[in-house]
């Protein structure tokens, strides 16, 4: 029936375009005036007519009566034509079809930004209003300091402490890695790298961030976590299979890349003169990067840092598949910790009833990951523009 | 002959030369910026202790050759210099001449002032602090505020060391990157148009400040304006299209030009 | 006189030193970093493309087998039972597996869908029943790993001297130069096979494992091998006597190693040497499909009123820090928003690429907002006040002028905005695209999975086999990305325009 409906509004739009245009080719044809807009416009505002009027019937059948039903494209055809045979009458050498047309072009287009707001909205409303309904099951107080989260056990817990230190745990190894790696990194090409090298290194780190998270999970979790436990083990530590420190080494070299081209922006934005200034009085090139030109950029390297840790914060993949499952508050990194993100994925995966606190309980997690990233990002961001006004 | 020890030149004859010891020698020196030929067998001889002006129109080659006596250039790609430049006898384009130091050696005053976005203490004691001058905390002190007064510039700021030195005026950061410049005890300075970005008062307060320090220093100043040249420098220099037209004693050259290219120049027939 | 160089050189000279040691330390760091960084994207690379290389081969075992009329329904090919056809051809080969165990463990060693290449080309030539055909057979998981050597170490030698062999009860006697011999290691012919259980005083005991037909007296020396597998059998999948058979097999000549095309053309399977990835891509494919259909049209329509008509207000800029935001949102919130809003609320069919699609497009969208406005930024504003000046409206001026000039950026953008749907997972797994998928999905309504949920969903898997068919997988899902970003990346040499 979908597929029916769509082919008859198809096809009245089309009728409608080729039915106006020709009307006013008739009228530019017959007299000696001219018009103001041009056939075509005319043809695409008869087409739009029918287009609209089609729809709007097909939608509201479909809220009526569901999208099965026969009376679909029957009302579609029926407005669509309505539609069209209304506006031939429209069409005169005076109308301005132009103006017209591009005034509903133009409310499309607004209308389509306005996808994005409507988008921030649907996450909020939706993720508030399960988290709510989740905070009338459970009290805000046991979810933001309880020190125990077993959703699954009865009687259930849901504290959220373990989970933060948890995500902060990994969060803190990753960056650990990827802050001097990706600083040093964006340096070295910035300052100290030839156009070719440049041109090498470069699609690599590119190639890095493109690798799909998923893939990196597997490496953590296969490679990389065994390799860990085994190096520890001769060492006569206790490591656990899934530790912390696995996930969070892999999740670092994720974000060098990240950091590595957000300094390297940043870098490469301090003006010159700074550094023929430092040049000039005889400083080397490293002394000149340390002392002028890293100073100068300090706003903008926070401002990616902080960027990096909200990336890793929500990041999901490589810790479902190379951390582990159960929540235990602990800052060893040879340990097991889970996080936020995997929580959430392990809950929601597999059939929920929506009304469980286990299933809420995922959405409050997501309306707190929701807020943490949201404040992060738009600090990060704020204060790059704010740095970008300094020098331009 | 013993290019340290000449007294006289015989070249175009400056009478301030005879004066004074020869501080830069440049000899056949030849510039070039990939293709472009910028410099053409430049050969001159600049005085210590005395302010030279390099004069002439846009793109002739005063800057480059400039930026030149104290290697700037070298950050510059596909930049080539041939010939010699000495500083005191000793080729500065000699392989085994470290540029960090000639650098301290040789200062420079840009078009824009480049202050450092940090204090204007710390803007003055960069250059001490990286070449390890300063002995102590109160030997820095001492020469960030000598240097300051040397600029006249301690009065105006000596209330707000620590203030960001990008919070002063035009004219001020200018004279705080001169201090930050001689902070250093360069022997010469070298300065790209520095007042071209300065409105009449400041530019005069500058001018003001080269006429009080050029006994202590050999100043070489690139400037667009003919009149601060002659109100400023003791030689004068005229560029045209990459060549040295004629060097002599600026009164000589204002009045009594050699050459009609610098006639021309001067009297505003081309500019 | 040269102040110049007695100034600095003398008391500076360690100094002057000390600093330039630590500019070429400083250098060195940053060397340092970026190689680190390619070395780690080397060693996940060659790590994984290693471990996939094995799972895009596979064996099987060519069989020559008598359709028997009686057997089959020609009338109704398809559904004949060619499993049995096969099972009894390979018992022929073993007269002497006679134990229910052990004939149920020579039939696992044959994978549950061995008779299916024999099943399709009988329904494909109806006229061959009553004749004797070639087929191959494919092999169960376990088998299959055998072969490629990655199950065990097995140690195998040819025999050196002769032995004799003497049955005394149930027990089997070796003698002659026994002295090499050890517990546990077997001796095997093609006919039959032997394990030591004891070595003492020049003389072995030995059971047997593969009984022939007519009893051998004598170990021919170079005609037959010492086997000996250092894993003991309870921690092995493939213990003595299957070890034993397949190596009769590999024997006879009848195992075959070929470019596992399967892997390509099937859906996903519970046994490891049947499941392909033809439903993840399918599902791939119409689920990005799905993506560019909305936030293309979406996409470069906000951007294009953003950047050209939108009036610089506070409406404006609150949409373009909303973009900002959303481009840099955890993807697993979208994941939460499908679940919430179109599953819950809409109703629409979880695990559908219709679902996947929505999600992933509203995760992509401003990404290609922000690649289609620095795209029209980068178009001179004097084209479009060329434009202008002759006489056309704003609209016009925008769509036939500045719009198609900017398409080799959006191309770029969109190209880029697909690699990142296509590897996204954690959305994905919100909507339930992680049920077990056997067919093909048809429209876009029908469950169906995606190429990085099919990898995290065999990572899981306990068998062996998996783990190298997931590493093949990644390998496939990387060659997609790198083509599409090689295509990017050309496409934007290509109409990169020098202002």
């Amino acid at each position: 029936m979908i597929a029916w409906t769509l082919l008859i509004i198809a096809a009245l739009t089309a009728v409608g375009f080729f039915v106006g245009r020709a009307r006013a080719q008739v009228l530019r044809n017959a007299g000696a005036a001219s018009l103001h807009s041009l056939p075509t416009y005319h043809g695409l505002l008869m087409a739009s007519m029918g287009l609209v009027a089609a729809s709007v019937a097909m939608l509201a059948v479909t809220l009526a009566a569901g999208p099965g039903s026969i009376v679909m494209p029957a009302a579609a055809a029926l407005f669509g034509a309505a539609a069209i045979a209304a506006s031939h009458p429209l069409i005169t050498r005076e109308f301005r079809a132009r103006n017209r047309f591009e005034y509903l072009v133009k409310i499309v287009l607004i209308a389509c930004s306005a996808v994005a707001i409507l988008t921030t909205i649907g996450i909020v409303f939706s993720v508030l209003f399960e988290s709510l309904a989740f905070f009338q099951q459970v009290s805000p107080i046991e979810f933001l300091f309880g020190t125990h989260w077993s959703p699954t056990s009865t009687p259930a817990s849901f504290g959220f402490i373990p989970l933060l230190v948890g995500t902060l745990l990994i969060t803190f190894i990753a960056v650990v890695v990827a802050g001097p790696l990706g600083l040093l990194s964006a340096i070295y090409m910035a300052e100290y790298a030839s156009r070719r090298m440049r041109g090498v290194l470069k699609p690599m780190l590119e190639i890095l961030a493109g690798v799909p998270t998923v893939v990196l999970g597997f490496f953590a979790a296969l490679t990389v976590a065994p390799l860990i436990r085994n190096t520890g083990e001769s060492f006569g530590l206790a490591v656990a299979s899934e530790s912390a420190l696995a996930a969070g080494l892999v999740m670092g070299m994720m974000i060098v890349p990240l950091i590595s081209s957000l300094a390297d922006d940043i870098i490469n934005s301090v003006p010159q003169a700074l550094r023929d200034g430092s040049y000039a009085m005889g400083a080397t090139k490293s002394e000149t990067i340390k002392r002028v030109v890293l100073p100068a950029a300090l706003p903008g390297i926070v401002s990616a840092f902080m960027l990096a840790i909200s990336r890793a914060i929500g990041e999901t993949m490589i810790v479902v598949m190379a951390a582990g499952l159960a929540a235990n508050l602990s800052f060893n990194p040879l340990a097991a910790v889970t996080t936020i993100t995997v929580q959430i994925a392990t809950l929601l995966v597999g059939d929920q009833e929506f009304d469980s606190a286990k299933t809420l309980s995922a959405f409050a997690l997501g309306f707190v990951l929701f807020c943490f990233t949201l404040v992060l990002n738009y600090i990060a961001l704020r204060i790059v523009q704010r740095y970008r006004e300094q020098y331009d | 002959m013993d290019a340290s020890t000449q007294k006289t030149s015989e070249t175009t004859g400056p009478r301030i030369l005879a004066a004074r010891d020869t501080k830069i020698v440049a000899s056949d020196v030849n510039i070039y910026y990939g293709e472009k030929h910028a410099i053409k067998n430049l050969s001159i001889h600049i005085p210590d202790r005395a302010v030279s002006a390099f004069i002439g129109p846009s793109g002739c080659g005063k800057s480059t050759f400039l930026r030149a006596i104290n290697r700037m250039n070298d950050t510059i790609d596909g930049c080539q210099v041939t010939g010699d430049i000495l500083v005191d006898g000793k080729n500065i384009y000699d392989r085994d001449l470290d540029v960090v130091q000639l650098r301290a050696r040789v200062g420079m005053v840009f078009q824009k002032p480049n202050p450092f976005p940090k204090s204007i203490f710390e803007n003055v004691a960069y250059g001490p602090r990286i070449h390890g001058i300063a002995k102590s905390k109160t030997d820095l002190e001492e020469i960030v505020v000598n240097s300051l007064k040397k600029a006249s510039l301690f009065e105006e700021v000596k209330d707000r060391l620590e203030h960001p030195g990008t919070g002063l005026s035009g004219g001020q950061q200018q004279r705080l990157c001169i201090a930050r410049a001689i902070a250093v005890n360069p022997e010469i300075i070298l300065m790209d148009e520095p007042c071209s970005a300065l409105d009449p008062i400041a530019s005069a307060k500058i001018e003001e400040l080269i006429d009080e320090i050029r006994q202590n220093y050999c100043i070489i100043i690139v400037t667009h304006s003919m009149q601060q040249a002659a109100r400023v420098s003791q030689l004068t220099a005229f560029f045209h299209l990459g060549t040295l037209v004629e060097f002599g004693d600026t009164d000589d050259i204002f009045t009594t030009p050699q050459d009609k290219r610098t006639q021309d120049y001067i009297t505003g027939r081309f500019g | 006189m040269n102040n110049m160089t007695d100034k600095f050189d003398k008391g500076n000279a360690a100094f002057i030193a000390k600093r330039y040691a630590s500019e070429r330390r400083f250098k060195a760091y940053g060397a340092v970093a970026l190689a680190i960084s390619v070395l780690f994207l080397a060693y996940v690379l060659i790590d994984i493309g290693l471990k996939a290389w094995p799972s895009f081969f596979e064996h099987s075992v060519v069989l020559d087998i008598k359709l028997d009329p009686a057997k089959i329904d020609a009338s109704n090919v398809m559904k004949s039972d060619f499993d049995l056809l096969v099972k009894d051809n390979v018992r022929d080969m073993f007269p002497n597996v006679t134990s229910r165990a052990d004939r149920k463990v020579l039939a696992s060693l044959f994978s549950v869908g061995a008779a299916d290449d024999l099943r399709t080309q009988t329904a494909a030539n109806p006229g061959t029943i009553g004749s004797t055909v070639k087929t191959r057979a494919l092999l169960a998981d376990d088998a299959d790993l055998y072969y490629k050597g990655s199950l065990f170490k097995i140690a195998k030698a040819p025999g050196k001297t002769d032995l004799r062999l003497t049955q005394s009860g149930e027990e089997f006697l070796v003698t002659g130069d026994v002295s090499e011999l050890a517990a546990g290691e077997i001796i095997r012919a093609y006919v039959g096979a032997y394990r030591i259980t004891s070595v003492e005083a020049g003389v072995a005991k030995a059971e047997a494992l593969l009984t022939p037909t007519t009893l051998i007296n004598t170990f021919v020396a170079g005609k037959y091998d010492v086997l000996s597998i250092a894993t003991p059998e309870s921690a092995r999948r493939v213990d003595d006597k299957a070890v034993v058979w397949l190596e009769a097999l590999a024997e006879k000549g009848i195992i075959e190693k070929h470019f596992a095309w399967r892997f390509f053309t099937s859906g996903d399977s519970r046994e490891p040497e049947l499941a392909g990835l033809r439903g993840a891509i399918v599902g791939s494919l119409l689920t990005v499909m799905m993506t560019l259909a909305l936030s293309v049209p979406l996409g470069i329509a906000a951007a294009v009123y953003l950047e050209e008509f939108a009036a610089k207000n506070k409406w404006t800029e609150l949409i373009e820090v909303n973009i900002n935001n959303l481009a840099a949102v955890p993807s697993i919130i979208f994941g939460l928003l499908g679940l919430a809003v179109f599953i819950n609320f809409f109703g629409l069919p979880r695990s559908a690429p219709l679902v996947g699609g929505l999600v992933l497009g509203l995760l992509v969208l401003p990404t290609i907002i922000i690649a289609t406005r620095a795209a029209l930024k980068a178009v001179p504003p004097s084209i479009k006040e060329a434009a202008l000046g002759v006489g056309a409206s704003h609209q016009q001026a925008v769509f036939h002028h500045v719009l198609p000039l900017a398409v080799p950026g959006i191309l770029t953008g969109t190209i880029l905005g697909v690699a990142r749907a296509l590897g996204e997972t954690a959305p994905l797994l919100m909507i339930g695209m992680v049920a077990f998928i056997v067919d093909v999905p048809k429209g876009f309504s029908e469950a169906a999975t995606v190429l990085p949920v099919q990898i995290y969903l065999w990572s899981d898997l306990p068998e062996v086999a998996f783990q190298s068919r997931t590493a093949a997988a990644i390998i496939v899902l990387l060659v997609i990305l790198f083509c599409l970003n090689a295509v990017a990346i050309y496409l934007r040499k290509r109409f990169e325009k020098r202002w």
